[in-house]
C-alpha cells in the first residue's frame, strides 16, 4: 500500500473517530489510534482543507481545536469508518475463534458474543472467515483446576513429569499466567525449586494441589517470549546429528532443527539441540535401523549399548 | 506531495460518497480540486487519466466500494459514485467484556500481516466508537500464527479460484507440484491445514501449510468452483490424522524406578508390570524401544518381536561405551 493510500485509511478513520468523542485530547487519541501526536495534528490540518464540492465555509470539515483537544462540528459525510477489509475481518475472526477455543478461558461467553458480533458487521468478509475454522486442544480439568489457582492467586504443589529426563518431581511453583501454544496448555510459573521461569505443559501435570499460601513470583519473573515456540534451544544444549533415512525424516516436522542436509545417498542430515541426552538417547532407539548418530560420539556408544542391553535382557546377545 | 494526493483522495470519496447520481471523470475533473486540466489538450488529458485511474485503484485497494454505471440508458459514459451502505461499517455495539476480547484477540496475531490487519480492523471498530482498554486480559494467552500461504489460500477461498503450490512431505525427495480448488482453511490443535478437491487426484484431500515449498500461485478464474456445503472440514482433517482408536493390549516389565514415560500412561499397574493399551505395533514398538533395557515386553508376541527386531541393528553399530558413561 502507497504512503498516501495509507494515510488516506488513517485520516477516513480518524473523523469518525474523533466525532463519537467530542472533545477528546488529542495526546489520548494519538495513543488509541497508534500514532505522534504530531501526526495526528498533520492529519487534522489536512482534513481541515477537505469537503464536499463547493468547496466555501460551510461544505469544508470543520474542527474546534481548544489547546489540546478536539471537536469535530462538521464531518461533510465522513460521518462512519469505512468496513472491514476480507484480511481485517479474517485476522480478527480468527483470532477470537482462536480464543474462544482456548483451554481455561475465563469469559468464553464474552468471546462468542463478540465474535457473533463482528461476524454480522464484518458482512460479507464473514463468508471466507466462515470457512477458516479453529479447533483448539481439549479441556481438561486439570485446565480448570489451575485457572482456579490464577483467579484466586495460590501457589500449587505439583507432582511433573519431565519427558526430557523421563522423571517425575515435586515441586512448588507461583503461577503466572495459562497458555496455549499449538496443541498443548501450559502453565507458566515461577518454579521455586529451579528458581526460575518454567513452562509445564499441563497433561504433565500428574498430581496438583492448591495451597494456602498466595502465589508470589519474585520481580525477576518474567513472562517468556513465546514467539519461536516453547523450545528455545539455547548454546548449552548438546547438539545432536544424525543420518536419517526417509521412514525417520518425519523428526524434521516434529522437532525445531538447526540443520537439514539431504546426503548424496539419500539420507538426511540433520542437525538439533537436545534439551538432554537422555531424551537424545530415546529418541535415537526409537527410530532403529532409520537413524544413525553423527555425533556427539557418546551417544552413538550409549545408545549401542542401550541396545546391546535392551537384547540382553530379552536373552539375546 | 503524497499530502496534495491524500487531499485529493479524501474530496473524492468526500465528492463520491455525497452524489446520488453517477459522476464521469469529467465532472468529478471539473469538481475536485487538483485534477483540474484542460480536456482539449490530449497531454494534459493523458495526465489526468492516468491520475484518476491510479486514485481508483488505491481506493479500492483500501477497500472503498467504488461502484461503476449509468444513470439512464442515454448515457453512454460510465461514471462514478460510492454508496453510502456499502461504504459504512454497520453499527457494532460491543460490552466492555466483549470489547476487551476483541481487543486482546487483535493482539494474539503473530504473523505481520495479520497482525497488521487485526490492528487496522481495530481501529475501525474504535472509529465507530468502541472503547477497547489495551490492559484488558482474559487470563490465557493462545499465541495465533500462520504460515506465509494462509494469506494467498484464505484469498483463493474467498475468491473461489484454483491453486497451484509446492509440496514437500518427508517421504518424498523432491517437493511435488499440486492443484487444489481449496474449500477452506482450518486450524486443528494448533497446525494449519487447507482442504479441497485436488484436481490430479480427482479427490478430496487436506495439505499441511507447514509443508508447502515456495509461494501458492492462484491460476484461472475466480468462482471456478462451488465448495460442498455438506463438509464438515475440521471433522475431515480432524478424520484424516486421527490415530485408530487404541483396542489391543500390551504388557511389558519396567525396571524399578524407570520407564516413567510408559508407567503414566499405563491403564493397569501391578508393581513394575503394566498394561498398555495400543493400536499399531510398529509405533509402539518404537516409542518403548527408547527406553532400552528398562522397559521389555512379555505380551503380545509380535510387539516383543518388532521390538527385538529395531534394536539389532542398533546394537550392531560401533559403540563400546557402557550406558552409564553418559551422565543425564
Amino acid at each position: 500500500m502507497s504512503a498516501a493510500t495509507d494515510r488516506l485509511g488513517r485520516v477516513l478513520n480518524l473523523m469518525p473517530y474523533l466525532l463519537a468523542r467530542p472533545g477528546i485530547r488529542i495526546a489520548d487519541a494519538a495513543d488509541d489510534l497508534g500514532v505522534t501526536a504530531a501526526e495526528l495534528r498533520d492529519d487534522l490540518q489536512l482534513l481541515w482543507v477537505c469537503g464536499l464540492p463547493g468547496y466555501g465555509p460551510g461544505d469544508l470539515i470543520d474542527m474546534s481545536l481548544d489547546g489540546d483537544t478536539v471537536t469535530i462540528t462538521y464531518d461533510a459525510g465522513i460521518d462512519r469508518p469505512l468496513r472491514l477489509t476480507p484480511d481485517e475481518g479474517l485476522a480478527l475472526m480468527v483470532a477470537l475463534r482462536t480464543l474462544a477455543e482456548t483451554p481455561g478461558l475465563a469469559h468464553r461467553d464474552a468471546v462468542e458474543r463478540a465474535l457473533a458480533k463482528i461476524e454480522s458487521a464484518a458482512g460479507e468478509a464473514a463468508d471466507t472467515a466462515g470457512r477458516v475454522a479453529v479447533r483448539g486442544p481439549a479441556d481438561s480439568d486439570r485446565t480448570a483446576e489451575v485457572r482456579g489457582a490464577l483467579d484466586r492467586g495460590r501457589a500449587l504443589r505439583i507432582r511433573y513429569y519431565t519427558a526430557g529426563r523421563d522423571v517425575s518431581t515435586e515441586r512448588v511453583v507461583d503461577p503466572m499466567r495459562l497458555l496455549t501454544v499449538g496443541a498443548w496448555s501450559y502453565l507458566e510459573a515461577w518454579c521455586r525449586r529451579a528458581e526460575a521461569v518454567r513452562l509445564f505443559r499441563l497433561d504433565r501435570i500428574d498430581q496438583l494441589t492448591e495451597l494456602a499460601e498466595p502465589s508470589a513470583p519474585p520481580p525477576q519473573a518474567q513472562p517468556a517470549d513465546l514467539r519461536g515456540g516453547t523450545f528455545r534451544p539455547t548454546a548449552d544444549q548438546p547438539q545432536v546429528t544424525l543420518l536419517v533415512d526417509r521412514g525417520a525424516r518425519w523428526i524434521t516436522e516434529y522437532y525445531p532443527c538447526e540443520q537439514v542436509e539431504p546426503q548424496p545417498d539419500g539420507r538426511w542430515r540433520v542437525r538439533l539441540r537436545a534439551s538432554d541426552l537422555t531424551w537424545a538417547r530415546r529418541l535415537v532407539l526409537g527410530l532403529g535401523a532409520d537413524a544413525e548418530v553423527v555425533g556427539p560420539p557418546e551417544l552413538a556408544s550409549a545408545v549401542a549399548a542401550d541396545a546391546r542391553a535392551a537384547l540382553a535382557a530379552y536373552g539375546i546377545d | 506531495m503524497s499530502r496534495s494526493r491524500t487531499e485529493r483522495l479524501v474530496n473524492l470519496v468526500i465528492c463520491l460518497l455525497s452524489t446520488r447520481r453517477f459522476l464521469t471523470a469529467a465532472q468529478i475533473a471539473a469538481t475536485v480540486p487538483g485534477y483540474g486540466h484542460d480536456p482539449a489538450d490530449a497531454r494534459e488529458h493523458e495526465a489526468f487519466q492516468r491520475k484518476f485511474e491510479r486514485d481508483k485503484a488505491d481506493l479500492r485497494e483500501l477497500g472503498v466500494p467504488l461502484e461503476t454505471g449509468t444513470d439512464s440508458v442515454f448515457d453512454t459514459e460510465p461514471g462514478y459514485r460510492i454508496g453510502r451502505r456499502d461504504y459504512a461499517l454497520p453499527e457494532v455495539r460491543l460490552a466492555p467484556d466483549e470489547a476487551a476480547a476483541v481487543g486482546l484477540a487483535a493482539r494474539l496475531w503473530r504473523h505481520a500481516g495479520l497482525a497488521q490487519a487485526a490492528s487496522s480492523g481495530l481501529r475501525k471498530l474504535r472509529a465507530a466508537g468502541v472503547e477497547v482498554d489495551p490492559q484488558a486480559t482474559l487470563g490465557v494467552e493462545p499465541v495465533v500464527s500462520a504460515e506465509p500461504a494462509f494469506e494467498p489460500l484464505t484469498r483463493a477461498v474467498r475468491e473461489r479460484r484454483a491453486v497451484r503450490f509446492d509440496y514437500r512431505t518427508p517421504a518424498a525427495d523432491e517437493p511435488a507440484t499440486r492443484r487444489l480448488q481449496p474449500w477452506g482453511v482450518v486450524s486443528l490443535r494448533g497446525r494449519w491445514y487447507v482442504v479441497g478437491h485436488d484436481e490430479d487426484r480427482r479427490a478430496t484431500r487436506c495439505f499441511r501449510l507447514s509443508r508447502f515449498a515456495g509461494p501458492v500461485r492462484l491460476v484461472g478464474e475466480p468462482d471456478a468452483f462451488r465448495p460442498p456445503e455438506q463438509v464438515d472440514l475440521i471433522d475431515y482433517v480432524a478424520h484424516s490424522f486421527a490415530e485408530p482408536a487404541a483396542t489391543r493390549t500390551a504388557t511389558v516389565r519396567l525396571r524399578a524406578g524407570a520407564g516413567n514415560g510408559i508407567r503414566r500412561q499405563a491403564h493397569a499397574v501391578d508393581g513394575d508390570v503394566v498394561r498398555l493399551r495400543y493400536s499399531d505395533v510398529e509405533s509402539l514398538a518404537s516409542r518403548l524401544v527408547g527406553y532400552g533395557a528398562d522397559v521389555v515386553v512379555l505380551d503380545p508376541p509380535e510387539l516383543r518381536a518388532a521390538v527385538i527386531d529395531r534394536l539389532r541393528p542398533i546394537a550392531s553399530r560401533a559403540g563400546t561405551a557402557s550406558p552409564s558413561e553418559v551422565s543425564s
